[in-house]
């Protein structure tokens, strides 16, 4: 588990070096997640080690956001003033946005022929 | 007696200790609950962790500030998760591979349908500038959409707070909303949930199964990708930069 989050941390400090040293406007850890995902297609997959920490970290992704969501409280009054834009653009523009994508999705899907869609099923 | 009991409160504000523990056992009461209620959407885990958190907090009168010393550590995690979604990524590489194009075709109307309809409908409603700037980058994951919000002059606190209830949001209602237009493949649903509602999406659709999970979590990092490459130039395109 050690050898695992070392990983994780080597590959997210490569990530956030390159973002600095490129200037690129792309975050860290995501640049870091591209790179070790390159790593696994390059070594043919993740030691079994590295798959369990992984799986261990996302089953509990949402424990991560915790911190950010209680910084509501440095918000009460423009939240408490401008509720309601705020409520009615957060659930339209994401309801709006899963339908978009699914939608797109699957139409690009049906126009490259086999719906790949069936195999899930 | 009560001399000493303050004298321990005192103590344990000061450290990091206590927001850490803090934030673990609100979360582990809320995810208790959350398994109670069959994993009902409406009592999303982050959500009743943050009620719960908020109102000790508020009942205490503890400042944010003091409590993030010790969830800060909670919060740096998000940065080695990001990069450990690439396990389950790798996973599904065969159907990624055959699924390029419609991957791609979906994740840039989606990235364009979560800021433009934002910002429209913020917009329309009479919110302010400064709100409309930090509610752009609402559908991508917390450290990203901090990073577009601060560069553009929106508040980067907000921007977090926003984020995290879309993710609560979509959370809830993306089951809903793929049932009711019948997609049913998991990729799909999966990618969607992750474009729109990023890592707290991820985590319900890792409920839904390993393959949306994975789906999800290349939806989250593809999106915060797009927006962060597109968003900014868009902006200045405009002129709206100013």
């Amino acid at each position: 588990m050690i050898g695992a989050i070392t990983v994780l941390l080597i590959y997210q400090l490569i990530g956030e070096s390159l973002v600095v040293a490129l200037g690129l406007p792309v975050p860290g850890p995501v640049v870091g997640m591209l790179l070790l995902f390159l790593t696994l297609l390059l070594r043919g997959g993740a030691s079994p080690d590295l798959r369990d920490t992984a799986q261990g970290i996302l089953q509990h992704l949402s424990l991560l956001f915790v911190p950010a969501g209680v910084g509501v409280m440095l918000h009460a009054g423009r939240v408490a003033s401008e509720w309601l834009p705020i409520l009615v653009a957060l659930l339209l523009s994401t309801v709006a946005t899963i339908l978009v994508t699914a939608l797109t999705m699957n139409l690009a899907l049906s126009r490259v022929g086999k719906g790949a869609s069936r195999d899930d099923e | 007696m009560t001399s000493s009991l303050e004298d321990i409160w005192v103590y344990l504000a000061a450290t990091p200790l206590l927001g850490l523990t803090l934030t673990l056992v609100a979360y582990q009461i809320a995810y208790w609950l959350y398994v109670r209620v069959e994993m009902h959407p409406l009592l999303n885990p982050v959500l009743v962790a943050v009620a719960l958190l908020v109102t000790g907090l508020t009942v205490t009168d503890t400042r944010y500030q003091t409590y993030f010393d010790g969830a800060q550590f909670v919060h740096f995690l998000l940065g080695p998760a990001t990069v450990a979604l690439a396990v389950p990524l790798y996973a599904q590489f065969g159907k990624l591979r055959r699924l390029l194009l419609p991957l791609v075709a979906g994740l840039l109307a989606g990235a364009t349908t979560a800021v433009g309809s934002a910002v429209v409908v913020g917009w329309l409603l009479g919110a302010s500038r400064q709100t409309l700037l930090s509610l752009a980058p609402k559908s991508i994951t917390t450290p990203v959409a901090m990073g577009i919000a601060e560069k553009l002059g929106g508040l980067p606190s907000l921007t977090a707070v926003l984020v995290v209830s879309t993710g609560v949001l979509g959370a809830v209602v993306a089951k809903g909303i793929l049932d009711a237009v019948r997609i049913s493949a998991d990729s799909v649903r999966g990618f969607a949930i992750g474009v729109a509602a990023h890592g707290i999406g991820t985590a319900r659709a890792f409920q839904i199964s390993e393959e949306a999970g994975a789906f999800a979590g290349l939806g989250m990092g593809l999106n915060a990708l797009a927006t962060a490459l597109l968003f900014p130039a868009v902006y200045h395109a405009f002129g709206f930069g100013g």
